[in-house]
């Protein structure tokens, strides 16, 4: 054995950091830790993560008005490589990946072979033969039994890539002043490459925010360069890091889901009534039938034929400014008709917005008549009403700067 | 003579909650012990001053609360307390880990394969589906299909619905997982060796058979059902070893008015005309009463207790065929200090959970072809536990009782009996494998005790040492347990009723054969059982 490579023991006898740590730190807990005010920190897929760094509601506003740093390196990251791997992934997810050029983003969702949804994700065309795709699950044995038969490559790599969504009105200008020369002509879901000191940086104009933003990704030695050049560029354009509270209203303005909050993925359901297909999640325009066969395309064909979809995915908007949480849907304040599995106050649309998962024929064919109960609790008390709510459009929140090319620098 | 409502034969952890159940109900009960003291295969002992040892059973996973609760067992004393991971020790001087923390767990496994670490949520959901299904079957008396009583057939339909909540997909998974072998169950899920061997292992503890024997992926479930249980502390040490269980029981049952006779050996169930009347102790003594409950296992009551011409032949036939292959041994060993195991970093919860030496399936399997050949293991596995580590009252401070229960170990050797030597051999396979792995093992022993299935048999009464009074293969489940047409606790002989673990819903320290027995046995007086809360919901 050569002197510089180690055994798969020695390797295996080094890995253990998670007994010292058992909560990861990712690649910027030390501007994150230096940043935070209030000390409050959640569980993000094994990663400390902060849940706020200073005040929510000001974080909020960050992405809303200014420009908001949000670390996304415990999102789970695959890297698939090789001459399949177009087609490999074209088998595994809904939508077309040959209609994915290189150097685009498409976001996008696989399912089991009843078709039910596994994840949500976005996927990444790094080159002709070069994907990564972006989740909240893990799913390597899924990835790896499914590449029967293709010549792929599938790496996980989770802990070796960072990832930095900045967002907001001034995130263009923030990245402009760092020097990212060309970032201007990125249109949504581009990607390009920018060098960084003695390599490079992937720069995709995505987020989860549904504003102006990008998606920054860099290998973990690069982290700690990469965010102070990022925070300060943003110092003339109020640069602010956020936590996931600010970014979880602003997702839910735009309407997006999130794995296992909004749905409850088919590897994770426990009970069998749990599981959704694409149509129940409000995913039907990712199903793409013209496309090769892709798994679950049967199930969910032979669903929409039969009309055997049992669930459907809405937004509301609810009377008054009480958020409903988790409140139960009613039809004609009698018949129980589903859940709202996420809700806020929006500050940006000045309504009382809410993502519901509804019961067929609720919310397909009787789509009038929808109420919540919500259960408030003040001072020890739970305030309880029955509010009206109305099936509305998705996103709650539009914004013309989110797609403006060139983008606006304020 | 004395005259009792009802008379439990056996002070086992089932017999007394039978016990408790039944005086509760406003029945005068009498539990009969043939040992100075109760507790059965649950005890607690000092046999060399100031070690507790648990003799046999040593964790507490499956002790359904509702029993804890219904007989007011935590003020009576009981506490089980939550323990953590544990560790496989590899033979290239590495470990793999198990931790509480979901992702620290996923960290461990993935040191070995990225693979595995990953595939370890869809094993554990699965899994954990299973144990949904069979949870709530635990508590209810196992359907009869012989008869066609409107309870039975509801039983049915119940278990009927169960399973057609499945969608057609996951019935077939579950007839598979039902049948399967435990390694070939592993398989479809992992790639590693050591990660294979140390889910299989706590899988097929007390059962003769091999990790590749179908039938042991639903022993898995039975050791793996604790962990479903979702409340806090479900799997953990019971503070003062396994006699805490049964002595919280024992006071339970007197604080009702019940009376524990200890140095009471039955020797004759009684029956004359098809009922009983009683029993007769070994020192000739006469017991009266017209219900008894044997918590003994099925063999030892019907074959040993009972004349044979007061029973159907058909149902000898049965008992004398139900599978009661004892496979496993126990040494208990007092140390003066804690061992070390190097491989271990400094300070590892591993310490505090339980431990094997054993990496891979194949030695696993290796280790049972030498049960067949009727001797113990040259390579045996072991689940090893320091209780102590999380238990101050079972050693003064510095010393520590070690528990290790040893598979495989037959009830014969070569056809012959047990002798001192052969122990003494057995024992010194499980230290040398424990020394190898820490040094200066052997120094830190201050007493130790060993247990074939020759002295589980003798003192517990378990025939051939079989841990679950009975195996639990699926032949031997639910309304098979232990013989076809008598699942439902009643036995021939009118008044004479089973309670111990050879019946539905089996063994290990979980307390509901006794709780079911109690009810079928409430329900042929018209009482209604009084102090028995529901089970609890699976939802
Ligand atoms: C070595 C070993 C390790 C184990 N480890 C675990 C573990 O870690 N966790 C777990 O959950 N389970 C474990 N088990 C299994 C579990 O302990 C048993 O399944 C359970 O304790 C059996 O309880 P029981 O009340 O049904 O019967 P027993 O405990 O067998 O009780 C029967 C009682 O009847 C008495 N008796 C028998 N014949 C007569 C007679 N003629 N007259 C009067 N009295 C009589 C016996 O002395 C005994 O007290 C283990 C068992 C063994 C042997």
């Amino acid at each position: 054995m050569n002197a510089m490579t180690k055994s798969a023991a020695e390797l295996r006898r080094a890995a253990r950091d998670h007994i010292r740590l058992p909560r990861l730190e990712t690649p910027f807990h030390d501007r994150l830790m230096a940043l935070s005010e209030v000390n409050d920190w959640y569980n993000w897929a094994g990663y400390k993560a902060p849940h706020s760094l200073f005040d929510g509601e000001l974080e909020y506003f960050a992405i809303r008005s200014t420009a908001a740093l949000f670390d996304i390196s415990p999102m789970v990251k695959y890297r698939i490589t090789g001459a399949d791997a177009e087609r490999y992934l074209n088998r595994l997810t809904l939508r077309d990946v040959r209609k994915l050029g290189v150097n685009r983003v498409h976001y996008t969702a696989w399912c089991d072979d009843h078709g039910h949804v596994l994840d949500d994700g976005t996927l990444f065309r790094l080159g002709e033969q070069e994907f990564r795709l972006c989740c909240q699950e893990r799913h390597l044995p899924w990835l790896l039994d499914s590449a029967f038969g293709f010549s792929v490559d599938i790496r996980e790599e989770t802990e070796e890539i960072a990832g930095l969504a900045l967002q907001g009105p001034t995130s263009h200008a923030v990245l402009r002043d760092a020097g990212f020369v060309g970032t201007e002509k990125l249109k949504p879901f581009d990607i390009a490459t920018f060098p960084h000191e003695d390599g490079t940086v992937t720069i995709s104009r995505t987020g989860f925010t549904g504003d102006l933003g990008y998606e920054l990704f860099v290998p973990r030695a690069k982290a700690l360069s990469l965010w102070d050049r990022l925070w300060n560029a943003g110092q003339e354009h109020a640069i602010r890091a956020i936590g996931f509270g600010a970014l979880d209203q602003a997702r839910i303005e735009t309407g997006f889901i999130v794995a296992n909050a909004d749905f409850v993925t088919a590897e994770g359901a426990l009970r069998a009534d749990r599981v959704r297909m694409p149509d129940e999640i409000g995913l039907e325009w990712l199903v793409d039938p013209d496309k090769p066969n892709f798994n679950g395309r049967r199930a969910i064909l032979d669903a929409r034929r039969n009309q055997t979809l049992k669930h459907i995915l809405v937004g509301l908007e609810i009377e008054g400014n009480i958020p409903a949480e988790h409140a139960l849907v009613y039809h004609r304040q009698k018949h129980e008709a589903g859940l709202v599995t996420a809700a806020i106050w929006s500050p940006t649309a000045k309504r009382n917005i809410a993502i519901a998962s509804l019961e067929r024929p609720y919310g397909s064919k009787f789509t009038d008549d929808l109420w919540v109960e919500i259960y408030a609790m003040r001072e020890l008390k739970y305030q309880k009403m029955m509010k009206r709510a109305k099936i509305v459009p998705r996103p709650f929140v539009k914004l013309a700067r989110r797609t403006a090319t060139p983008p606006g620098l304020k | 003579m004395q005259k009792y409502d009802a008379l439990i034969v056996g002070g086992g952890h089932n017999g007394l909650v039978t016990a408790c159940y039944l005086q509760r109900s406003g029945l005068k009960v009498a539990v009969l012990e043939k040992n100075g003291w109760v507790g059965g295969a649950a005890t607690s002992r000092e046999l060399t001053p100031g070690f507790l040892y648990s003799n046999c059973s040593y964790v507490c996973s499956l002790f359904r609360p509702e029993i804890m609760r219904d007989l007011e067992l935590p003020k009576h004393g009981l506490q089980v307390i939550a323990y953590e991971g544990g560790a496989v020790f590899t033979r290239d001087g590495d470990y793999l880990a198990s931790y509480r923390d979901h992702d620290s767990h996923r960290r461990e496994f993935a040191r070995y394969s990225k693979r595995d670490a990953e595939a370890y949520e869809r094993y554990a959901r699965d899994v954990t589906r299973q144990c949904r299904f069979i949870q709530p079957l635990l508590m209810r008396t196992a359907p009869d299909p012989f008869s066609f009583r409107p309870r039975d057939i509801s039983e049915l339909l119940y278990l009927a619905k169960k399973f057609g909540e499945f969608s057609p997909h996951e019935m077939a998974e579950t007839l598979r997982f039902w049948t399967m072998s435990i390694s070939d169950y592993l398989d479809e899920y992992f790639e590693t060796d050591v990660i294979k061997a140390y889910l299989a292992l706590s899988g097929i503890i007390g059962t003769a058979l091999g990790p590749m024997s179908p039938g042991t992926a639903y022993v898995l479930l039975h050791h793996y059902m604790g962990e479903v249980d979702g409340s806090v502390g479900a799997w953990g040490y019971a503070r003062g070893g396994m006699g805490a269980v049964t002595q919280a029981l024992a006071r339970s049952f007197e604080a009702a008015g019940g009376v524990i006779r200890t140095d009471a050996e039955v020797s004759k169930i009684l029956a004359r005309g098809g009922r009983t009347t009683g029993v007769v102790l070994a020192n000739g003594d006469e017991v009266r009463a017209d219900l008894v409950v044997s918590s003994a296992d099925v063999k030892r009551t019907f074959l040993k207790l009972v004349d044979e011409d007061a029973l159907p032949g058909d149902f000898v036939h049965r008992v004398k065929h139900f599978k009661m292959r004892g496979s496993s041994g126990k040494v208990n060993i007092a140390l003066d200090s804690l061992p070390e195991f190097p491989a271990l970093p400094e300070g590892s919860s591993c310490m505090r959970g339980d431990m094997h030496f054993t990496d891979s399936i194949e030695r696993m399997e290796r280790a049972y072809d030498d049960w067949k050949d009727g001797r113990w293991s040259t390579d045996p596995f072991l689940d090893m536990v320091i209780p102590t580590t999380l238990d101050p009252t079972m050693a003064s401070p510095g010393k520590h009782f070690m528990s290790c229960f040893v598979q495989y170990c037959p009830p014969k050797v070569e056809g012959r009996d047990w002798t001192d030597a052969d122990r003494d051999a057995f024992a010194e396979t499980v230290i040398s494998q424990i020394a190898s792995y820490s040094p200066g093992f052997r120094e830190r022993i201050v007493h130790m005790e060993v247990r074939t299935p020759r002295e589980i048999e003798n003192e517990v009464g378990l025939t051939e040492g079989n841990i679950f009074q009975g195996e639990l293969t699926f032949d031997q489940l639910l309304f098979n347990r232990p013989v076809p047409g008598y699942a439902q606790y009643r036995s021939p002989i009118h008044g004479l009723y089973m309670c111990g673990s050879s019946t539905h819903p089996g063994g290990g320290v979980m307390g509901a054969p006794g709780r079911n027995a109690a009810a079928e046995i409430l329900r042929d007086l018209k009482r209604t059982p009084e102090q028995m809360s529901k089970a609890h919901d699976v939802i």
